[in-house]
């Protein structure tokens, strides 16, 4: 036993206490029996299929993929941190689900979810990244923007460019399963990394617990500021604990370049501009993220990240590169025209309204953004958007001319 | 590779690792815009002292004192800001749950012991409320069942396990206690219309006090609604704690629904003790359920009652500080007084006997109502002012 605890201890950052709690091994413990009648059991214990969560009504990725086998498989395991698998389904089990809309139904508590629940992890991936096998595939990383071609786009139809996706720190746990301090850690990290930002990404790190009103109001009218979260999908998987500490937003003095610390994920990073310069956006984008990861690098972290699956995120469907590049694109014919959703599918790209997921499009305005993370690099994803939102621009050119339209071939998923 | 470090942890020899790497001093909450009980007496101290326990299924003093830390409280309602994932958190945690309870029960100490009194022979009068006013009466209170963790805390297995034992004991009731169960996830539309339109049916809680803590996990697994068929006497299963104990009928008797209420619980008690189990009671706390605000008897005893012009009169407030009641509105707490109508009930759980507390809403509902009787024929109500209870 002792052996096995001390690899597990070294390999952190800090060594603390380490607390047993149930079973027979009572250290830490202090309970005065007088109080309670003897002969009353500990916590009872029960069989696996005794805990089974009830999954008939549920449409959602975990439920499609989580049998009684492998529940019993690993619902006594635990992650050296410590997540169980009740912990990292709980949200899945709490939120049915929709019949349209599937979600993935789980999360990560930290890194080693991805290993230690790797049974239900990898089928959940493989149905929720098109078939991505991390058993056996590789995700490629690429943050070369140089290699962009055309992604400039017509600013007549583009009204602006964002491109975003997540970080996390290395070694500290994820929001499911963070501990007050461990979200403090990565606030300090990253506030710390961010303040050695210069050049057009020197900026300023605005907390949540102490940002003025005025400040707040600011934050507000840039559309920069994030809220505690309200959909339950987030609240049930413990994400919103100890709301507002140690959350934040740190932005660039020109607005290009923004930060989110510890709301889904440890960070969010966002590169955005007015206009169609995706390839500037990505730009900045990938120049950013580069400079952000040497000044964790020189205090001594690192992201978490692997060859199986990229960047390790919260939600599974986030995995890979974590990227969603996206424009605000006006397709007034286009989008009234019946083949637009097919054209949309085999283009790889997906629509939402202007104010994000789940919101309509208003005046002909569509969100269009890349469908896929996980199996392509960032600098394929965005190429995939520059390319589609392109085809999407001359489809809307000829339905003005009055001249019809192809929808085009399906292009591949995976591009490795 | 790293293979060996995810090792498989058999739950023969652990049930959950907790591993504590950081201090204290970094975990300790941030409690500087927060008023609730909790905050005023958790120091970072007693904070460092308790994060070294669990009690023996896990439940940690993060577990405690999470719905206190994500509810900062409201600057006139002073919330309880900490809850019990089983019976073992009222020891375990008792340097922070001993001065939470004597704050939010007037004083009670750790020495004091807590008086159980269900015989409702013992209770004087109560069944002579002038029905005019008195539009109905109620008492609810809380059971749970021993050995089984709380609803912050439960597991699936352990939630399900709860609702099997009081499915069978409650399907043992006979008489004008005979039943029905109606489980939340198997319930008919017709059912479900039924019992909303009976004011029975309880929904999945929205409250965040209540969501933060962790007891709507798994909603709506193991949950239900159990009355009798005169729809007099209702049981919750598994919503705020194991069981929700509710006795009503419209109309001015208190002594009647204060009988069924004994009775039926005295009954459910001996059945389940035919089973093998017992409520959490001692001697100190009485009967132990989740919120520490409903120690003791667990007990809110209440009219809906018509005072127009009482409502109105300066000395409302005083007169029910005086008789230790409490005024909601009649959808409960929280809620307006609508017409006139309000929801009076006793003010403590803790403390006092069920029958000391009916005793104090019945004599004290007789009073209110003489008062308003007074003030309906224009006559003062000076020479009626009770002495503080």
């Amino acid at each position: 036993m002792a052996s096995s605890f001390s690899r597990i201890l070294s390999s952190k950052r800090h060594i603390g206490i380490l607390t047993l709690v149930g079973g027979s091994v009572t250290a830490g413990f202090l309970l005065h029996r007088e109080h309670v009648s003897a002969g009353v059991p500990v916590r009872r214990r029960y069989p696996a299929s005794a805990e089974f969560p009830d999954l008939r009504k549920h449409n959602n990725c975990m439920a499609s993929n989580l049998t009684p086998a492998i529940y019993a498989k690993l619902c006594d395991r635990a992650t050296p941190n410590g997540f169980t698998l009740d912990e990292a389904i709980q949200t899945g089990v709490d939120n049915p689900g929709h019949p349209f809309i599937k979600t993935v139904g789980m999360v990560a508590g930290d890194e080693e979810s991805y290993e230690v629940f790797a049974d239900l992890l990898d089928p959940v991936i493989k149905e929720r990244h098109n078939g991505y096998d991390p058993r056996v595939m590789k995700h490629p990383t690429d943050l070369d923007s140089s290699k962009i071609q055309s992604g400039h786009f017509d600013e007549r139809y583009v009204l602006s460019s964002r491109v975003r996706t997540g970080r996390s720190i290395r070694g500290l746990s994820l929001p499911p399963a963070c501990t007050r301090a461990e979200r403090r850690e990565v606030e300090r990290v990253v506030v710390d990394a961010l303040s050695g930002l210069k050049g057009d990404l020197t900026g300023k790190y605005y907390s949540l617990t102490q940002m003025t009103e005025k400040e707040q109001q600011q934050l507000i009218d840039d559309h920069f500021l994030f809220d505690k979260p309200v959909s339950p999908l987030l609240t049930c998987a413990g994400m919103a604990r100890d709301w507002p500490d140690a959350r934040g937003i740190w932005h660039n003095i020109e607005k290009t370049f923004l930060i989110w610390v510890n709301e889904e994920d440890h960070t969010r990073v966002i590169s955005m501009e007015k206009g169609g310069n995706m390839k500037r956006v990505f730009e900045r984008f990938c120049r950013g993220l580069k400079e952000v990861e040497r000044l964790i690098q020189e205090r001594g972290w690192e992201f978490m990240w692997n060859e199986r699956l990229g960047y390790v995120l919260t939600c599974p469907s986030n995995l890979g590169t974590g990227l969603r590049a996206g424009v605000h694109v006006k397709l007034p014919l286009l989008s009234k025209d019946p083949r637009f959703s097919k054209i949309l599918d085999n283009l790889r790209l997906q629509k939402r309204g202007t104010g994000g997921v789940d919101t309509a499009a208003v005046g002909g305005v569509f969100d269009i953004s890349n469908l896929d993370r996980l199996g392509q690099s960032e600098v394929q994803l965005v190429q995939t958007v520059v390319d589609g939102v392109n085809y999407l621009i001359e489809c809307e050119k000829r339905l003005e001319r009055g001249q019809d339209i192809k929808v085009p071939p399906p292009i591949n998923k995976f591009k490795v | 590779k790293s293979t060996n470090f995810y090792k498989h942890m058999d739950s023969d020899k652990m049930v959950k690792l907790t591993l504590k790497r950081l201090s204290a001093e970094d975990e300790y909450p941030d409690l500087s815009q927060h008023n609730n009980y909790m905050a005023k007496v958790l120091t970072q101290d007693m904070y460092k002292k308790l994060r070294e326990r669990a009690t023996p299924s896990g439940f940690t003093i993060d577990g405690v004192i999470q719905t206190g830390v994500d509810n900062p409280g409201h600057p006139f309602i002073m919330t309880v800001g900490c809850v019990a994932g089983d019976e073992e958190t009222y020891e375990v945690f008792k340097d922070l749950l001993d001065p939470v309870i004597e704050d939010r029960h007037g004083g009670y100490k750790p020495t004091d012991k807590h008086k159980t009194d269900l015989n409702s022979g013992n209770l004087k009068g109560g069944d002579d409320l002038d029905p005019n006013y008195v539009l109905s009466s109620r008492v609810r209170t809380g059971r749970s069942i021993r050995g089984f963790s709380l609803p912050p805390h439960c597991s699936r297995g352990e939630r399900r396990a709860v609702e099997k034992l009081s499915i069978e004991a409650l399907a043992s009731l006979s008489g004008d206690l005979k039943g029905k169960y109606y489980a939340l996830k198997n319930m008919t539309d017709a059912e479900q219309q039924q019992l909303i339109d009976d004011h029975f049916l309880f929904d999945k809680p929205v409250s965040p006090l209540l969501l933060a803590s962790g007891m709507a996990r798994d909603w709506p697994d193991a949950r239900g609604i159990w009355h009798n068929d005169n729809k007099t006497f209702l049981v919750w299963v598994n919503e705020e704690d194991h069981l929700r104990v509710i006795s009503m009928q419209k109309g001015g008797n208190m002594k009647e629904v204060f009988t069924r209420f004994c009775t039926g619980l005295t009954k459910i008690e001996s059945l389940f003790k035919e089973r093998s189990h017992e409520f959490m009671w001692n001697e100190h706390l009485g009967y132990v359920l989740t919120c520490p605000s409903n120690l003791g008897t667990g007990l809110r005893a209440g009219v809906h009652v018509k005072l127009p012009n009482l409502s109105k009169n300066t000395k409302f407030e005083e007169v029910l500080k005086k008789l230790r009641l409490q005024k909601r509105g009649t959808g409960g707490v929280d809620t307006a007084a609508v017409g006139g109508v309000f929801d009076i009930s006793n003010a403590d759980r803790l403390g006092f006997s069920e029958v000391e507390l009916v005793q104090m809403v019945v004599d004290g509902v007789k009073l209110l109502v003489d008062m308003e009787k007074r003030l309906e024929k224009g006559q003062s109500i000076d020479d009626l002012m009770p002495a503080q209870k």
